[in-house]
């Protein structure tokens, strides 16, 4: 190993499973060889697709750079004070409430406490939120009802320890892969161990399932209110525990047996049939070890945080819970959403689980941070605190990290928002999105791969990412452009940080401050961490919370004893009424739409959307629907479909899936209008939100469904980024040597080749060659262009949708130059005679298509993904695809 | 055994010859008249022996030995030139007086190239390019002289051309038409052959017309003046613009004729003694020029003559390819297509290739394949079975690998 590499250890970006990460840098040719970290406990060593390619997102492609002040480079003083001086007039004129801080689950812990401290703290509003509202606080909310802290009690390690698992809501194996592989693990050594998937569509997940209950969309808590009652009937409940350790069970009962008083009852009321509830109802019954981890299909509902305690009701109600392989399981969604509710990030938290509803907790902070200005009431939730900006009544908003204009429900209201708001500030390492091209102040945050701090996992574990490059040119860490100004609005005393454990060892001091017998025990504890000096935070090792006097190497497993951090010590049960969704499907628009995420994206692909490899899985958005629905609505799979809701309208295309029940499609949430024209779902999700938890019901919005009525649909492929102007639907996508335009328009160029050639001729130097093909009464016609004999672009344009597979033409841009055979073959888009094309990509860690497994698959009479596996080594990294190799076998 | 006369020792005549031997050899007592001085060869070759690439004696198809083994009489040479047929007494007449009894008479006396109508005409060093005398006389010239121009750009003008190019000449042609090939190419197609010829070396006097031929005082040719005032130093012109059938000969006999020798579906004229094949016919309105369809005419003919009296002759769409080495022409049908049809294209100008297909009725109706012709049989077959291309029009311009 040469001299010039460097090992080191750090933590994924992504999901919230926090995975360890060993990276081994080239500090000379700024690149980094990616690993899963062998000793990281989250991991083990196992990485997903997504984790695999960070070292194609660190180049310095669409990097915001410099501070700008509307669209101006600036240098950093001017921007500071820019920001720091409007913050102070406009809170002097309108009061603190009228600026607000929008955070993210990306943001580190320092980041986050610095920037709940300087809004809750100092300018003395609670208006902070973050995207977090978007996928945890119905997890929060319920958590907090339950156990009087929002507390997660399992860990990891009782997943290998449970013999029944339940998925619900959750597509684990595309949105947590690392945990899905590790349920793979633990049912391929037991394999007795039995998993069942709640989710109304068939997913991928569902590969490892026992049982799969495609239940109704927003019918969860009947189901579990009657398993609950079910386990009464049963005599299946653990009084003793009952009597010990929790309080109002009866009302909950009852109201259980009110809602779902049989399995018939919950079958019909659920859609399932009734053989299906009773083997899950008989599954938890007999197992005393079972987890229920459960994910935004729970969550992203506006009686979210009554199916969050639907679901611990039942483990409370068998003493379920704070011992090893059993409990309910919230899996986060990012990073650091975990982190974030630590410092107290959500608008009604205050710091450090601790709340504005107590008024010792609003005290104590206050005296802690020496403030008299803290605020003294929670704060704008998300969907709320933008409805004020549209409502003007925020005048001055700082967004960090985060792209609402693509992540909220209703979106174009976001967007009109912000378009109107006096002042914007945008933190984002990323120069163009769809948020930033709202701001006033756009400011230059640290990529993942120069931040420097700690996040917590899903597991409770706090985690070191650490810096593996210098930062990219004047971006700085968020906690010092925060701290730079709060500086300059005066409060130079609380924020005097030069180091990210400064600020680390205040938060872990906050925790344990007055966090005792006298004071009341809160949760979140880490005052074992608080006397870290800089060399041992930044040796520190992954270590799960509470970390105190009691617990020196973390704790894991919370209410092992039974005692809760309730007033009375004990956990409640919570009555649940089961409310279906707030818009129900009707007449105009009779489907009901699901959001969620893909295997290879991640958030609004910011940052995904550079590898070339995780691009090629799903390169354009697509709406999944039923083949009976798709008859219905005249739609033709791999046509174009427009999807309206009573809010917006986008554009995807459609595929057509067993996978979807009647009446239910699915979209996912990545596109964004930097590579989608008419993509953003955001624009179609309705903005109704949970009463407790505020978070946004994204899993059901009714809509409509019609084809796209589009005279030409085509792409192109080309060596360079494109700018397309006037095409009405336009996706793009990052290759391997060459970037992706997925086409439709309402109206040809005419002439169309020189229209195109005009666009394509204007991007080089060069004088280019062309070879074209033209049908011209089939609305066919191709083109491709050659500079000096090299491949720069293809073109190809259709009446319909039926154009040659992307695979081999994409292929052609990573060589120097075509062999003849190749070149005139180009623009039929099928390889020359005697050539190997690989299909769809199925495995994007070793770039291994479709038609390269099942070529192997037919040739070589594999029986098994491993054996498939050994031949191609596709899924033999993540595994995510190993579903859809066994699909192929 | 019944007399078979054969007019003609050309490729119509000798295939026919050739057909009727295969299936029967003994039915008939064969006579045959040639007006050159040897055995039957390859005309189409001619090309190939003026640009040097072939010999002489490579073109050869059949010899006197090969006449002598299937007992045929050939007479050959210029004073065997059939000077008059003898209808009613089935008899034919030599210029030397030769005579012969026929009981089936065929004609195949082929064609004649087309003198340009213009002033100086009959100057000397003017020839056509017909057979092997001229191509000696070409050859001859070469040697000794510098400026040859080629007056038609048309198949045979642009091989005359090329081969007097190899042979080191400085080759003009003009051509009437502001495309070359214009009966068997596209603009496109048309444009890309003269820049590849230019590249070869060639001159082109496009759309251009001669107004006078003027001579030197040995009244041989010098000088070739265009309609545009323009001159052009001439050593040696090759005139190349066409051939009308040679039918004469018939016509004096009293055979019915208009262009050429009429004859009907079994190749047999107004007289049903007498048959005729070749570029000498007029077959349902059209004359002959490429060597195809006077195949597929000599194995119908036969198939009458020899009694079996089935094969009806059709005229298919002709294929045209172009003997010029490194330069792949292919043109077949209604290349040009009209105002009902529909037109897939292919263009890579850099590789130098164009391929153009006409679809009518989801059928292909003609093709122009320039610089690569690798699929002609293909689309010649799809044309001639008129197969239904629908299932195959997305892959049919890439060739029949992708179908």
């Amino acid at each position: 190993m040469s001299k010039a590499l460097t090992t080191i250890q750090t933590t994924c970006p992504y999901c919230g499973v926090g995975c360890g990460i060993s990276a081994v840098v080239n500090q000379t040719q700024h690149t980094v060889n990616i690993k899963g970290d062998q000793s990281h406990p989250a991991n083990a060593g196992r990485l997903c697709s997504k984790g695999s390619a960070l070292g194609d997102t660190i180049n310095l492609e669409g990097r915001l750079l410099d501070p700008h002040i509307n669209s101006q480079v600036v240098d950093w003083d001017a921007a500071l004070s820019l920001v720091a001086n409007t913050f102070l007039e406009t809170i002097n004129k309108f009061g603190p409430d009228s600026v607000a801080i929008y955070g993210s689950g990306q943001l580190l812990t320092e980041d986050y406490y610095v920037a709940n401290k300087l809004m809750k703290g100092f300018i003395g509003t609670a208006n902070m939120d973050t995207n977090s509202r978007l996928c945890m606080s119905s997890s929060v909310a319920g958590h907090k009802r339950a156990f009087g802290s929002d507390t997660v009690p399992s860990c990891y390690e009782d997943l290998d320890l449970a013999d029944l698992i339940i998925l619900i809501g959750s597509n684990t194996a595309w949105c947590h892969p690392v945990i899905f592989q590790r349920i793979r693990a633990a049912k391929q050594a037991r394999p007795d161990l039995k998993v069942v998937v709640i989710d109304p569509r068939h997913t991928a997940t569902c590969d490892l399932a026992d049982l799969h209950l495609p239940l109704a969309s927003g019918s969860d808590a009947v189901l579990f209110n009657g398993l609950l009652s079910f386990l009464n009937t049963e005599q299946a409940l653990n009084q003793d525990y009952i009597n010990t350790h929790t309080e109002g069970f009866t009302p909950a009962i009852q109201t259980a047996e009110l809602s779902a008083p049989s399995i018939a009852e919950v079958a019909g009321q659920c859609q399932l049939n009734e053989t299906d509830v009773q083997y899950f109802y008989d599954l938890f019954k007999n197992h005393k070890k079972v987890m229920s981890l459960y994910s935004q299909g729970i969550n992203q509902s506006s009686s979210g945080t009554d199916k969050v305690n639907a679901i611990i009701n039942c483990h409370l109600a068998t003493g379920r819970i704070g011992q090893p392989g059993m409990g309910p399981f919230s899996l986060t969604g990012q990073p650091n959403a975990m982190g974030g509710r630590e410092v107290g990030g959500l608008a009604h938290q205050l710091a450090a689980h601790m709340d504005f509803s107590i008024a010792e907790d609003v005290n104590r902070v206050a005296r802690f941070w020496g403030s008299d200005n803290i605020a003294t009431y929670p704060g704008l939730p998300a969907v709320e605190l933008f409805n004020a900006v549209s409502a003007g009544e925020i005048k001055a908003i700082w967004i960090m990290g985060t792209n609402p204009v693509v992540s909220m429900p209703n979106a174009d209201l976001v967007k009109r928002a912000l378009k109107q708001c006096d002042f914007v500030v945008v933190s984002d390492c990323i120069a163009q999105t769809d948020t930033s091209a709202f701001a006033h102040v756009l400011l230059p945050a640290l990529g993942w791969s120069e931040k420097d701090g700690t996040v917590t996992n899903s597991e409770r574990r706090i985690s070191r990412q650490r810096a593996l490059f210098k930062p990219a040119g004047h971006a700085k860490a968020d906690w010092w452009i925060i701290s730079q100004v709060a500086q300059r609005m005066g409060f130079n005393q609380a924020f005097n940080y030069n180091h990210p454990y400064e600020i680390f060892t205040e938060h872990a001091a906050l925790s344990g401050f007055e966090n005792d017998i006298t004071h009341g025990y809160r949760d979140f504890d880490i005052s074992g961490l608080s006397t870290l000096d800089q060399n041992s935070y930044e040796n520190l090792q992954p270590i799960q919370w509470p970390v105190n006097a009691n617990n020196p190497k973390g704790t894991e497993r919370m209410f092992a004893d039974g005692h809760y951090f309730t007033p009375t010590g004990k956990a409640q049960f919570i009555a649940i009424t089961p409310r279906p969704p707030v818009n129900l499907p009707h007449k105009n628009y009779p489907l009901i739409l699901n959001t969620g995420r893909l295997r290879d994206q991640w958030h609004t692909m910011t940052r995904t959307a550079l590898s070339a490899k995780l691009n090629q899985h799903s390169p354009e958005p697509c709406v999944e629907i039923h083949p009976v629905d798709a008859k219905n609505y005249n739609l033709t799979a791999g046509a174009l479909a427009e999807l309206e809701s009573a809010w917006g309208k986008m554009l995807a295309r459609v595929k057509i899936t067993d996978d979807q029940t009647l009446g239910n499609v699915f979209i996912p949430m990545h596109w964004t209008t930097q590579n989608a024209s008419d993509g953003r779902m955001g624009a179609l999700v309705n903005p109704e939100v949970d009463p407790i938890s505020k978070q946004p019901e994204s899993k059901h919005t009714p809509i409509r469904i019609k084809s796209y009525q589009a005279v030409w649909q085509g792409f192109i492929l080309s060596r360079a980024p494109l700018g397309l102007s006037d095409i009405s639907y336009q996706v793009s996508s990052k290759g391997d040597c060459f970037y992706r335009y997925e086409l439709a328009g309402q109206q040809l160029p005419d002439p169309w080749l020189n229209t195109l050639k005009d666009t394509l001729n204007a991007n080089i130097a060069e004088k280019s060659e062309w070879q074209t093909y033209q049908d011209a009464s089939l609305g066919s016609y191709r083109a491709a262009q050659f500079i000096k004999g090299r491949l720069n672009a293809v073109i190809f344009i259709a009446a319909d949708h039926k154009l040659p597979e992307r695979s081999w033409l994409s292929s052609l841009f990573a060589k120097v130059l075509l062999e003849p055979e190749a070149r005139m073959a180009l623009l039929s888009g099928l390889p020359p005679k005697g050539s190997h094309e690989t299909g769809k990509v199925v495995c994007a860690c070793f770039n291994v298509g479709e038609k390269t497994i099942r070529a192997c698959i037919k040739e070589k009479q594999l029986k098994t993904h491993q054996e498939v596996g050994q031949c191609l080594k596709a899924g033999t990294n993540c595994g995510s695809c190993i579903p859809e190799i066994k699909a192929l076998l | 055994m019944a007399k078979l006369v054969i007019i003609g020792n050309g490729m119509a005549g000798m295939r026919t010859l050739e057909e009727i031997l295969k299936s029967a050899p003994n039915q008939y007592d064969i006579t045959v008249f040639g007006s050159e001085p040897h055995g039957n060869y390859n005309r189409i070759m001619l090309s190939s022996v003026l640009s040097g690439e072939k010999a002489l004696d490579e073109i050869f198809i059949n010899d006197q030995a090969w006449y002598d083994q299937h007992n045929i009489t050939l007479y050959s040479g210029a004073s065997k030139t059939v000077t008059r047929i003898d209808r009613q007494n089935r008899k034919v007449y030599t210029q030397d007086g030769t005579v012969a009894d026929y009981d089936r008479l065929l004609i195949s006396t082929g064609s004649k190239p087309v003198i340009a109508n213009v002033p100086g005409n009959h100057l000397a060093g003017i020839i056509s390019f017909r057979d092997i005398a001229d191509v000696n006389k070409m050859l001859d010239y070469s040697q000794h002289h510098k400026n040859a121009v080629v007056l038609g750009g048309g198949l045979l003008g642009l091989e005359a051309a090329n081969g007097l190019a190899l042979r080191g000449m400085r080759v003009t042609v003009i051509h009437n038409n502001a495309v070359l090939l214009n009966r068997q190419m596209d603009t496109a197609a048309g444009t890309l052959l003269q820049k590849e010829l230019e590249s070869k070396g060639l001159n082109f006097k496009m759309a251009s017309q001669v107004e006078q031929l003027l001579g030197d005082e040995k009244e041989h040719i010098k000088t070739i003046r265009l309609t545009d005032g323009s001159e052009l130093d001439c050593d040696l012109l090759v005139m190349a613009i066409g051939v009308k059938p040679n039918k004469a000969l018939a016509k004096a006999a009293g055979l019915y004729c208009e262009q050429g020798i009429i004859v009907n579906d079994t190749l047999q004229t107004y007289d049903p003694r007498v048959y005729a094949v070749g570029e000498c016919i007029q077959h349902r309105g059209q004359t002959f020029g490429l060597v195809a369809p006077l195949f597929e005419q000599a194995k119908v003919c036969a198939n009458h003559l020899t009694g079996h009296g089935v094969a009806q002759y059709l005229t298919l769409p002709t294929a045209t390819k172009l003997k010029v080495t490194g330069i792949q022409v292919f043109s077949i049908g209604n290349f040009m297509g009209d105002e009902t049809s529909e037109t897939l294209q292919f263009t890579d100008t850099a590789l130098g290739i164009y391929k153009k297909l006409v679809i009518k009725a989801n059928k292909l109706i003609g093709a122009v394949l320039y610089g690569d012709t690798q699929d002609s049989y293909w689309y010649q077959e799809l044309l001639e079975k008129e197969q239904s291309i629908t299932p195959i029009r997305d892959q049919l311009i890439f060739g029949k690998a992708y179908v």
